[in-house]
Order: C-alpha cells, then sequence, then structure tokens
C-alpha cells in the first residue's frame, strides 16, 4: 500500500524567506517547465490524433495529400461490422478475459502464500517467477506452436493459456508485494473474532488488497488484449482471431485497408484507454511494488 | 511477521510430514503448473526442434538428419541481421534512457494539470504497439503521409517522390523503425525513472543545498547515482524487449526488402514459415542471448537489494 500513495515532489518548495525578485524568477521556470509539459504530452498523443483522422477521413479523401480532410465521415466505423470485426471484437474479449481470470485464480493463492510464508522452495519458487518475467512468447515462438499444435487444443483457450503464463509473474511480484505489506495481525485478530483462516483472508486481506489486485489484472488484460505475435501464429488460418490479428489482416499483398484498419484500432484501444484511466494513479507505485516491468 | 509452519512438539509420522511439505503445492502449484506447460516445455521443445529436419507442414521427417545450425551459420543474410539486431537495441536503449531521464525530470516538477500530462506519456503504452508501427507507415506515406505533406509544405521533401519513400529505403526505414521503438519504450521507462525518483528522500537534496552544490551538480552526484537501480532495471527490461520486438519492424517493412531491414527476431519469424528447425535454431542463440540479459538483471536486482538496505 504504501508505495502506492500519492507522489511525493522532490522538487524544494520555495522557501518563504526568500526575496520577491528570486521568488518571480522560479515561477517563470515553472512555467517553462508546464508548457514543455504540455508540449510534450501533445506530441505523445499526436500519433494516435492521427489515428482518429484516419480513420474518420471519407472514402474518397483517404489517400489526400493533407492533413485534415473536408469533412469528417463515420461509413469505416459502420460497415466495418460487415467484415466479421465483430467475431474478433469476442474473440479478444474472450482471449483477454479468459487470460485474466486464469491469472486471478493462480496468482493471487501464490502470491498469498509466499508473502505469508516462509516454506522449502520458496526463494527458488520466486526465482523462478522472476526468470518467466523476464522471457518472452517471441524468443521461443518455435516452441511455443509446436507444443500448442500438438495438444490440439482451439486457438482460443491457448491463447489464453499463453497470455496468462507470460503475465502471470508480473502478477505474482506485485501481490507478493501488497500482501507482504498487509500486516499479519489484522488476518490473526480476525481470527481470534472467531474468522477461520480461509474466512480472514476473506475478509481482511483480500478487500485491503484489491488495489493490488485490480492492478495486477488490468496489466494483464491490456498485455493479453494487445498481444500480437503469438496470436498472429497460433490463430493462423483459424476462423477465430483476435483483433490485433484482424488488423494486420487489412493488410492484403498489393493494398492497405487503411479505413477499416484505423476504425478497428479506434475501437480496440478504447477498453485499454478505460482501464488504464481506473489504475492511472497506481501505475508509477505499481512499478515500485513489482520493481520490474 | 509471517506465520511458520505449526511448531509441533514431537516428530509426526511419515505421512503427516509428506503432507506438512507438500502443503505450499496446495497454493503455489498451480501457478508452477501453468509455468511449466507455457513457459518451460517450449523451451525444451524449442530446443528439440533446432536439431531436427521438420518439414513445412510441422512434421519431423523420420530417418533424416540436418545440421539446423551449420545452414544457420551460412546463411547469408546472417551476419547483417546479426548486426543491425546490435545496432538497433543499443540505440532503441540508450536513446531511450537518455529520453526519460529528461521527461522524469520535467514530469517530477510540480506545475498544474500535472497527473493529465503524465496521463497522456502513457497512451503509447496503452495502445498496441502494432498500431502504432501501423500509424508512422500510414504517416509515413509517400503520396498522402502527413510526415511528407508536412516536409513537402517545408519544401525538404518532394511529395511521390523517392525521397518521400521513406520506409522503401532501408537506411531510413531503420531509423524510423528505432523512431516508434524509442517513442513506444519512453512511457514504461520515464515511469520507472519517475518512481525511482520519488524513493528519493527530500533531506538528501536540502543537505545537497546546505552543502551549496548548484542544481546541475546535485543531479550529476546525487539523483543520478540514487536513481541507477531503477535505471538498471529499466535499461534491462527495455534491452529484452527491444531485441525480441517484433511488431514495430513487421508492421512498417516486414523486414524487407529482402532481410534488409529485420534483426534476429523477425528473421527467425520469416524463416519460421518455411525452414522451422533452422528457425528453432535462430531461437535458441536468441534465447542464449536473453539468458545472458536475465543474468545481469538477477545481479542487478541483488545489488539493488544491498542498496536498500
Amino acid at each position: 500500500m504504501s508505495t502506492v500513495s500519492t507522489p511525493v515532489d522532490v522538487a524544494p518548495a520555495v522557501p518563504a524567506r526568500k526575496r520577491p525578485a528570486r521568488r518571480r524568477t522560479i515561477t517563470r521556470r515553472g512555467f517553462i517547465f508546464s508548457v514543455i509539459a504540455y508540449a510534450v504530452a501533445a506530441l505523445f498523443l499526436l500519433p494516435y490524433a492521427e489515428m482518429i483522422i484516419a480513420a474518420l477521413r471519407p472514402a474518397n479523401q483517404l489517400l489526400a495529400p493533407n492533413l485534415l480532410p473536408s469533412h469528417f465521415s463515420f461509413h469505416n466505423f459502420t460497415s466495418i461490422w460487415s467484415t466479421g470485426f465483430g467475431g474478433n471484437l469476442v474473440e479478444s474479449l474472450e482471449i483477454a478475459g479468459g487470460a485474466t481470470i486464469l491469472v486471478l485464480l493462480v496468482a493471487v493463492p501464490a502470491a498469498y502464500y509466499s508473502a505469508r510464508h516462509r516454506f522449502r522452495g520458496r526463494s527458488l519458487f520466486l526465482l523462478l517467477v522472476l526468470a518467466t518475467q523476464m522471457l518472452q512468447p517471441a524468443a521461443m515462438l518455435v516452441g511455443i506452436q509446436r507444443e500448442f499444435t500438438s495438444f490440439s487444443l482451439p486457438p482460443t483457450l491457448s491463447l489464453i493459456l499463453v497470455n496468462a503464463g507470460f503475465n502471470m509473474a508480473f502478477a505474482v511480484w506485485i501481490l507478493n508485494a501488497y500482501f507482504s505489506s498487509i500486516p499479519v495481525e489484522l488476518e490473526e485478530a480476525a481470527m481470534i473474532d472467531g474468522s477461520s483462516r480461509l474466512g480472514a483472508l476473506g475478509r481482511v486481506t483480500l478487500p485491503l488488497a484489491a488495489p493490488g489486485i485490480v492492478t495486477a489484472l488490468i496489466f494483464t488484460f491490456i498485455a493479453a488484449w494487445n498481444e500480437f505475435i503469438v496470436a498472429l501464429t497460433l490463430s493462423l488460418g483459424s476462423s477465430h482471431q483476435p483483433l490485433t490479428v484482424a488488423i494486420d489482416s487489412y493488410i492484403g499483398q498489393y493494398s492497405v485497408d487503411w479505413g477499416h484498419l484505423f476504425a478497428a484500432s479506434v475501437i480496440a484501444t478504447i477498453p485499454v484507454i478505460i482501464l488504464f484511466a481506473v489504475i492511472e494513479g497506481r501505475v508509477v507505485g505499481g512499478l515500485t511494488a513489482g520493481s520490474i516491468k | 511477521m509471517t506465520t511458520e509452519q505449526p511448531r509441533l512438539s514431537y516428530r509426526p509420522a511419515l505421512p503427516a510430514r509428506v503432507a506438512l511439505s507438500l502443503r505450499p503445492l496446495l497454493w503455489i502449484g498451480p501457478a508452477i503448473g501453468l509455468i511449466a506447460v507455457v513457459v518451460l516445455w517450449p523451451v525444451v521443445v524449442l530446443v528439440k526442434a533446432s536439431f531436427q529436419n521438420i518439414a513445412v507442414d510441422g512434421f519431423v521427417e523420420p530417418g533424416t538428419t540436418t545440421n539446423n545450425y551449420s545452414t544457420l551459420w551460412h546463411e547469408p543474410a546472417l551476419a547483417g541481421v546479426v548486426f543491425r539486431t546490435c545496432i538497433w537495441v543499443v540505440v532503441v536503449v540508450s536513446v531511450t534512457l537518455v529520453l526519460s531521464l529528461a521527461l522524469a525530470q520535467l514530469f517530477n516538477q510540480r506545475f498544474p494539470f500535472r497527473r493529465a500530462a503524465r496521463t497522456a506519456l502513457i497512451a503509447p503504452w496503452a495502445a498496441s504497439v502494432m498500431m502504432t508501427a501501423l500509424i508512422f507507415r500510414w504517416a509515413l506515406d509517400p503520396y498522402s503521409g502527413a510526415v511528407n505533406v508536412i516536409l513537402h509544405a517545408l519544401g525538404l521533401v518532394k511529395l511521390g517522390s523517392n525521397t518521400a519513400d521513406w520506409l522503401g529505403t532501408p537506411g531510413w526505414a531503420l531509423f524510423w523503425m528505432m523512431v516508434v521503438a524509442i517513442f513506444v519504450s519512453l512511457p514504461f521507462t520515464t515511469y520507472a525513472l519517475l518512481s525511482g525518483l520519488q524513493t528519493i528522500p527530500d533531506e538528501v537534496y536540502e543537505a545537497s543545498r546546505v552543502d551549496g552544490a548548484g542544481t546541475w551538480r546535485t543531479y550529476l552526484s546525487i539523483t543520478l547515482p540514487l536513481l541507477r537501480p531503477a535505471i538498471l532495471v529499466a535499461t534491462t527490461i527495455n534491452v529484452i524487449n527491444v531485441f525480441n520486438s517484433f511488431p514495430i519492424i513487421w508492421e512498417m517493412t516486414r523486414g524487407g526488402p529482402g532481410y534488409e531491414t529485420s534483426t534476429t527476431t523477425t528473421f527467425m519469424f520469416i524463416l519460421k514459415q518455411s525452414f522451422i528447425g533452422e528457425s528453432a535454431a535462430m531461437s535458441v542463440m536468441n534465447f542464449l542471448l536473453v539468458i545472458v540479459v536475465v543474468l545481469f538483471f538477477l545481479r542487478a536486482t541483488r545489488w539493488k537489494e544491498a542498496v536498500s538496505e
């Protein structure tokens, strides 16, 4: 919890005893800083503004050499549903949702137990989790493809497993830090009051760890939602393709369906923005808690 | 602070002892199982595949032997691909770090609407990397891309000319892909450094001010050394991410023309479509490099623990 508190400002506060002239220069400095910061923020949003503009271009102005079209049109957003995009959306929801639930079921007990107990193999387990965090599916793509092809599972299920497996490490780390920061005395107090161990966990510890759990789950959901290379490999030729693969398939051999491509991208990004807004204040703290990622 | 296993005054019977020592498995077993199936076993399959002769349909050719590593070694494109990968990782990671240090300092200042400005910084992190890469590909279109439209208006580039075809020229394509890679790496790195900045207590700065150190001197002698753990962690993670980066190159040039804009990761992916065994050998080489980075990271974190204590 402590790491998630409001950011501490390192910039020294203006001492009151300073002369007014000094104070004015600091104000000017602050003004310059804020102008630069807003400019940087705008620069970071610019490509995504361009994405929205491109998606809203009327068909006859799609490739017009101007920064803004003469008017906007929503035809890409209405016609995209006939390209099977709804199915891709559902597929992505299933994969990201499934992976998130699986991470919740697997990471919470592991993080709780390794935070509360010192057992043989504990550091080995945490080391294994840390090592997983360092590995990327792209590095072992052939292995993943051959293993999951031999399982002959439906691609949706395979992608749920792969996304859960590669994102669980981060969840375990961040939750381990959260559970460790919750005093065990709170659980003991609940148990003295007649709760069982699991009752104390459910009524005391889990609610206190809820911010950490939500953060870990949202990170998992976003990572699975945006994942591309494994999805491209495992859903090849399947009728169940998630959004990222569908967006890639708007790129043809000789031409690119840019209008639908960007409309799809805009729609795919909306859930992510909502989720990131939920955890915005915790991103910095979440990074410290997990120390990684 | 932790509850130990219940301490027993007598030595329990063997079944009870086995049950006790297995209890952690009830809690951490599913996690280990998932890691084993999704992360560890693919490594075994990968290494095995790198020694097999595998047909395009994925089946092992029986009774044939092959040396994928030797085939890979004699691949004419390999030297260029490896060299490009090194340049790609070093340039992207170092430029990202330098820019992030500046951004972290900037966004750590107190100014109105700081929270909103910080949130905007997250955008490239939240959006899928492949989408960001596609936006840049679109904006670099030689006839109508926004970048070229602006450069044309400034008189620097003529729309539709060869100079406007950035992604068709391997050198410039690599340059723009690096720009995208840096752009998408900045949010995470900046946030990691911001959280590092917040762990530095105000007193340290006060002390340095009392000692008469200037802003720049304070930054070099106080901030930077205390940020070292955050820098190490962020750098290591960036090296791994950038090394394995696939969507940027895939969406902007597909690694072409030829393999001229490929890194080892896209090279592996292209090989996989026809030469699975050789692609596996490329992955194993990639993998060994990643393990070197992981070991570096583990040393770095231990170093970090020593510092924070």
